[in-house]
């Protein structure tokens, strides 16, 4: 038995804290809202310098070649940093996306500068203010030409190619787009969480390359978001933590009534929620790194269980951690909303709560036995 | 990662299982052991396995071999564990002895009280209780009113104890009690060891609100009338009774795990094959998203145990996640209790062995109970709030005076 991240995995794990922490913490998410920044180009920059981007591309294509758990520990610190990077779209998404569907053409074009930074890469899956279905898709592509448009696009300001979600006459399809293509209109929208950036995307008669097979579209997004499920719930925790983290320092700090605050109960058991909500999400992650990194047929049910659970920690750890706070966390000097912005951000990024746990249903209804 | 056993812990793992194919039934389709009505026969076929175990070396892997163990480490009890839940075995009996009082007796017991008491411990002979709890002190257990008055070189203890499981079949238990009310509430207590013929010991089985009392590994009060004990039978010092009854409870933090009962796989079953309004439970949209949630916590306690088993798997000290467990599992549980009483509407109430609701039933009436039991949802807020996350202890009206001046009643 041992469910648990290895000597050198845990070693990056501390070096991607401790990069973060030097590199301004917080501090890099509040002058990227402070900013109306899309993103901090800095702090990408180093970290592609690092090689993060190169952790999943494989040796041939000048990748590392290591597999999904040094993602899932790095993931757990780009949440905790709430870094404002397009990390998750282009190396959880778009990266994969490649790796596991792209043409050898494809990959040999467009890896190799995943790794140097000289591409960063998006998805676009959401059409309106619903749950995107086979069905209601509107983005249509004729041969290899795309029309209409996608919302809440992220990162697509800095991205340089994105991957569609796509109707066409044989059915789903995952295309590539270079998005910069004069053919492709790209809006900036407002969100609630301004320390990262979404975009409006429009296509008009605009090439495209088909990823793996016609048809097999909705499958394919299906298992990528099964994929990113698990790293984006290492971020949910990660962030989590640190707002448990922060509770914890301002209970110790603050006093009323002539004591710390977390000498009440009220406090406490407040504290001791978030925790138990953390370690039980942690643990979900844990399996759901597991199944990941294995490529287990249990991937879709590990995902959703650990992506509903850490959801809910991060949901409750930062909306407790602004009523731990009192008035201050209401203010905008307290870094509380950060972690109450960016949970909300990530907990419908890719399909809200009721989403996923209606796939994590579905897939308990095909299991005869609990594993 | 993964969730194989090492090359030493697969070859532990095969002798534990050859043991136990030799000498037990495997669980499928078994009548279950413990559903033994009569408590005589439970207690003679618990025995008996834990004799057998003993002959073989299985009974006290843990404790040290100068006292009978082979210093099992703990990686090695849970494998143990996990191959012996498989089989149709006794349970429930010896764990207090051998998890808590033998430890304690070892730690500060004479020489020839440890020669004389701690081989039939092991080997099932006698069984041991805790004498821990009582009526005003259930979560403030060093509130303990308790008296041990010094005669000679005996003393006389009155008062009473409440919640000891299995006083009724036990013929040794550990006690903690007052010796001095003048001092502060934990530097007033002395704990002893106590034999359960001593005159003026009287057990009353506690009638639950299942209904239940005096059986299996039941609950009960226990009175002290003039109890007589030497002081021979002192463990530590005159005043040491606090720092003997944290270490026991220690090892009882230790042996304290999920509630069993009712879990996500028979909600699961239940919403597969129970007709709602003429199609299965699974099918309403409340339903699953219950599931959803039960199935995140059960899933949860899972792998944290698995976390757990992996830190001592490599010989690493666990960190605090398991402090989760007991909370978790039993809001769950009493959570999937009334579920399963209101899938059957109005029949949910009624008590059918044919109606697939006792277990439910079971459930939300026991539930209740382990909310309470080695620690109350509170408490366990309390230590993960203090122990875990480091945060202050509440300030405290019973600090710094005499135990007979500490506030009683409004």
């Amino acid at each position: 038995m041992n469910l648990d991240f290895s000597d050198d995995q845990k070693y990056l794990q501390e070096e991607a804290r401790k990069f973060f922490d030097k590199e301004g913490g917080l501090g890099n998410a509040r002058k990227v809202m402070d900013e109306s920044q899309d993103a901090d180009h800095e702090l990408w920059n180093k970290i592609v310098e690092l090689g993060w981007t190169a952790i999943r591309v494989p040796e041939a294509y000048d990748g590392l070649g290591l597999g999904h758990l040094e993602l899932c520990v790095v993931a757990e610190e780009l949440g905790r940093s709430l870094a404002p990077v397009p990390f998750s779209s282009s190396v959880y998404f778009f990266t994969e996306a490649l790796i596991k569907y792209g043409s050898e053409d494809i990959k040999t074009e467009l890896l190799p500068k995943l790794v140097s930074g000289e591409v960063v890469g998006t998805y676009g899956i959401a059409e309106d203010s619903h749950q995107a279905t086979e069905a209601n898709l509107q983005v249509i592509a004729s041969g290899d030409k795309l029309n209409g448009t996608k919302i809440a696009v992220p990162d697509a300001g800095m991205a340089t190619h994105m991957i569609v979600v796509t109707k066409s006459n044989s059915g789903t399809e995952l295309r590539l787009v270079n998005l910069t293509d004069p053919s492709v209109t790209i809006t900036p929208q407002k969100n609630i969480d301004t320390s990262r950036a979404f975009f409006k995307v429009d296509f008009k008669d605009t090439p495209s390359n088909l990823l793996g097979q016609s048809g097999q579209g909705w499958g394919y997004i299906q298992h990528l978001l099964d994929q990113a499920a698990v790293l984006f719930a290492f971020e949910q925790v990660g962030g989590s933590q640190a707002a448990l983290d922060m509770a914890k320092a301002y209970s110790l700090e603050r006093f009323a009534f002539g004591r710390q605050i977390g000498s009440y109960q009220a406090i406490k058991h407040k504290l001791a929620d978030m925790y138990i909500a953390i370690t039980l999400a942690k643990s979900n992650c844990y399996f759901g790194a597991w199944a990941l990194s294995s490529e287990s047929a249990e991937l879709p049910l590990a995902s959703a269980t650990a992506r509903v659970s850490a959801t809910k920690a991060f949901q409750l750890c930062s909306k407790e951690n602004i009523q731990t706070h009192g008035g201050n966390g209401f203010t905008w000097e307290y870094d509380c909303h950060l972690f109450y912005k960016r949970s909300k951000v990530l907990s419908v990024l890719l399909g809200s709560e009721a989403t996923w746990k209606e796939k994590l249903v579905t897939s308990l209804e095909k299991t005869n036995t609990l594993t | 990662m993964d969730f194989n056993d090492t090359p030493e812990q697969a070859k532990f793992r095969a002798g534990c299982r050859e043991w136990l194919e030799i000498n037990a039934e495997l669980k499928a389709d078994k009548k279950n052991v413990n559903a033994e009505s009569s408590l005589e026969s439970h207690l003679k076929i618990a025995k008996e396995w834990q004799q057998k175990k003993y002959g073989a070396g299985w009974a006290m892997l843990h404790w040290p071999k100068e006292y009978g163990g082979v210093e099992a480490s703990p990686i090695e009890r849970i494998i143990w564990g996990q191959e012996e839940a498989k089989f149709n075995v006794p349970g429930g009996i010896f764990e207090i002895g051998l998890g808590m009082c033998g430890p304690v007796m070892m730690q500060y017991a004479s020489e020839e009280q440890k020669n004389r008491y701690l081989a039939p411990m092991a080997e099932g002979k006698e069984i041991w209780c805790q004498l821990f709890s009582e009526p005003a002190a259930g979560s403030d257990v060093a509130g303990l009113r308790s008296k041990a008055e010094k005669d000679g070189d005996d003393w006389i203890i009155n008062g009473q104890k409440v919640w000891t499981s299995g006083a009724h079949y036990s013929d040794f238990g550990i006690l903690v009690v007052r010796h001095d009310p003048d001092l502060a509430k934990h530097k007033g207590l002395t704990f002893f060891f106590v034999d359960m013929k001593t005159p003026g010991i009287s057990v009353k089985p506690i009638k639950q609100i299942t209904g239940q009392a005096g059986s299996g590994s039941g609950f009960n009060e226990v009175y002290f009338d003039d109890v007589r004990i030497p002081d021979s039978q002192r463990l530590g010092e005159i005043g040491d009774g606090w720092k003997v009854a944290i270490t026991t409870l220690m090892n009882e933090r230790l042996a304290v795990g999920d509630a069993r009962g009712s879990d996500i796989e028979e909600a699961l079953t239940l919403s597969k094959t129970k007709d709602d309004a003429g199609e299965a439970l699974i099918k309403n949209d409340a339903v699953r998203e219950r599931l959803a949630d039960w199935f995140c916590e059960a899933n949860g306690l899972k792998y944290t145990k698995f976390r757990t088993i992996s830190a001592l798997s490599k010989g690493e000290a666990p960190g605090p996640e398991a402090s989760i467990t007991k909370i978790v599992s039993a809001n769950k549980l009493q959570s999937i209790g009334n579920f399963g009483i209101d899938s059957g509407d109005m029949a949910g109430m009624l008590i059918d062995d044919d109606n697939g609701m006792s277990s439910f039933q079971g459930a939300w009436l026991g539930a209740p109970g382990l909310r309470i039991a080695g620690g109350t949802d509170e408490i366990l807020r309390n230590v993960i709030a203090e122990r875990v996350l480091g945060l202050p202890q509440d300030p405290r009206a019973d600090k710094g005076i005499a135990f007979k001046d500490i506030p009683t009643k409004a």
